[in-house]
């Protein structure tokens, strides 16, 4: 459904004039982001060894961003049930990653790897600069997920899950 | 021919600028490192000078740290070899001592809104004896001696004037009163949170600047919390590039923490009132953004940042 309304949106700014005209005041925050900074969705952390927990650890302090963004699944319908997430970086950054935490609940792992980077930033209104904060956040449900199906492939596999902790902290590839 | 520039690579943008483009039209410039404190090493500025240096140019009030370069030192330097000296004092002016005798600057820019002026107004001390020459910025009607023509802006240049004759009166007593707030904000935060530190050397600042680094906080996401309060941030996000800022980078700061970090400047007109609420919302902005951080809650799990292979993008 989401990927309809925003091939429709999509669609709509190649024919039509847009309405409101485009990011004069590039410096203002959209209300939506400020909604999201001052009350945050699901920030927390879920028990990241429970072998129903995908996280995603994306970015760079180096370049500003961290996100975290863990998913929690029904081990019988495969759906995710539960989000949360930690973000080190700006306003537009805290944002994205808890749409990102709204968006995923109650959807199956499949749609949500759908879920684009633009669809985020059209929700937030985002100018130019601040598409990175989005792609970040995209990349972090992508890493959830590809976490979470690891340790279930793992347990199908042996039957001696020691699905916890490897020795080296590392950030998923995107 | 002379066609060596010396600077810092803490310079305001407008000098860095300017020296950027003096490369391009072929001059050679040494931007000089600073310490971790913010200070150039007198030893190495030695060494860069050339028989070929034209200029050396170091601004007295450093505006995004706060550090007040050793001037008298270097205008010493100056004087033995001969060179001219050009000061940034667009934030010394009205805020610490400036004595060009002493200091032995040739050449010292001044800004009138700095210093409680109107806008559109600077000024360029130029010494007399030795008389120092430059081209002019503008030709025409002759006026400023030929430097700058054009009609002189009579309510701005009168504004400027009564700016300066204020804060010489009021500059003692501003300088106590700025420190005690000063320490009063920095003293509030530090009590409240840790993970803080000042950006800069802590003896030879000015009393109205405090650049702080808050660890795993990042800078924009506090700036928007900080909705009362006009503070300034040197991180990559509030930049329209995303680099963070050149200044922090030169004093060695760490690239997570130059990300974190926040400017607050405290002037004539802060009330005590208006520190006390400062450091009330800092504390709670910076509390409830560490809850959010995940960098922080790696940390209180033992797991060391430095370590971690991050997926770069």
């Amino acid at each position: 459904m989401l990927r309809l309304a925003s091939k429709r949106l999509l669609g709509l700014t190649s024919r039509e004039i847009p309405s409101r005209p485009v990011q004069i005041l590039p410096r203002l925050y959209h209300e939506n982001v400020i909604d999201h900074y001052n009350n945050p969705r699901n920030v927390g952390s879920f028990d990241k060894n429970d072998s129903n927990v995908g996280t995603g650890l994306v970015g760079a302090p180096a370049c500003g961003d961290v996100m975290k963004l863990q998913i929690k699944i029904d081990e019988e319908s495969g759906k995710i049930v539960d989000a949360c997430f930690k973000t080190f970086g700006c306003g537009s950054a805290i944002a994205s990653s808890s749409v990102a935490t709204e968006w995923v609940k109650g959807k199956s792992m499949d749609e949500v790897l759908t879920i684009k980077n633009t669809e985020i930033a059209k929700h937030l209104s985002l100018p130019p600069v601040k598409l990175h904060c989005s792609m970040l956040a995209e990349d972090a449900i992508k890493a959830a997920v590809k976490d979470v199906e690891l340790k279930r492939a793992k347990l199908k596999g042996n039957s001696s899950a020691d699905a916890a902790n490897a020795p080296i902290e590392k950030a998923a590839d995107a | 021919k002379k066609r060596h520039v010396i600077t810092t690579q803490t310079e305001h943008k407008c000098v860095l600028d300017s020296c950027r483009h003096l490369q391009q039209e072929g001059f050679e410039v040494t931007y000089l490192p600073v310490g971790s404190d913010g200070l150039i090493d007198l030893d190495r500025l030695r060494k860069e000078i050339r028989p070929d240096t034209g200029l050396i140019s170091v601004m007295a009030v450093n505006n995004e740290i706060g550090v007040v370069q050793p001037v008298e030192e270097i205008g010493q330097i100056c004087k033995e070899f001969n060179v001219p000296f050009h000061t940034d004092a667009a934030q010394a002016l009205g805020k610490i001592k400036v004595d060009v005798e002493k200091w032995n600057v040739s050449l010292m820019s001044l800004s009138g809104h700095k210093i409680y002026g109107p806008k559109g107004v600077g000024a360029l001390y130029m010494r007399r004896r030795p008389r120092i020459r430059v081209e002019p910025q503008m030709n025409g009607g002759g006026q400023e001696r030929g430097i700058r023509s054009g009609t002189v802006p009579t309510p701005l240049v009168v504004g400027m004037g009564a700016a300066c004759e204020l804060a010489m009166k009021e500059m003692e007593y501003d300088e106590k009163r700025i420190k005690g707030l000063q320490e009063r904000l920095l003293n509030g935060i530090r009590e409240k949170i840790d993970g803080v530190v000042v950006n800069g050397s802590m003896d030879r600042r000015y009393v109205g600047n405090l650049n702080l680094s808050f660890a795993y906080v990042e800078g924009e996401s506090l700036l928007m919390g900080l909705k009362e309060v006009a503070v300034s941030s040197g991180s990559a996000c509030t930049s329209a590039s995303l680099e963070p800022s050149y200044v922090l980078r030169a004093l060695g700061v760490d690239e997570d923490m130059a990300h974190t970090s926040i400017r607050f400047g405290i002037g004539r007109f802060t009330t005590e009132e208006e520190i006390d609420r400062a450091v009330e919302l800092t504390v709670k902005q910076v509390e409830k953004l560490r809850e959010m951080s995940p960098l922080y809650e790696m940390v209180k799990e033992g797991i060391d940042i430095k370590q971690i292979q991050w997926a770069q993008h």
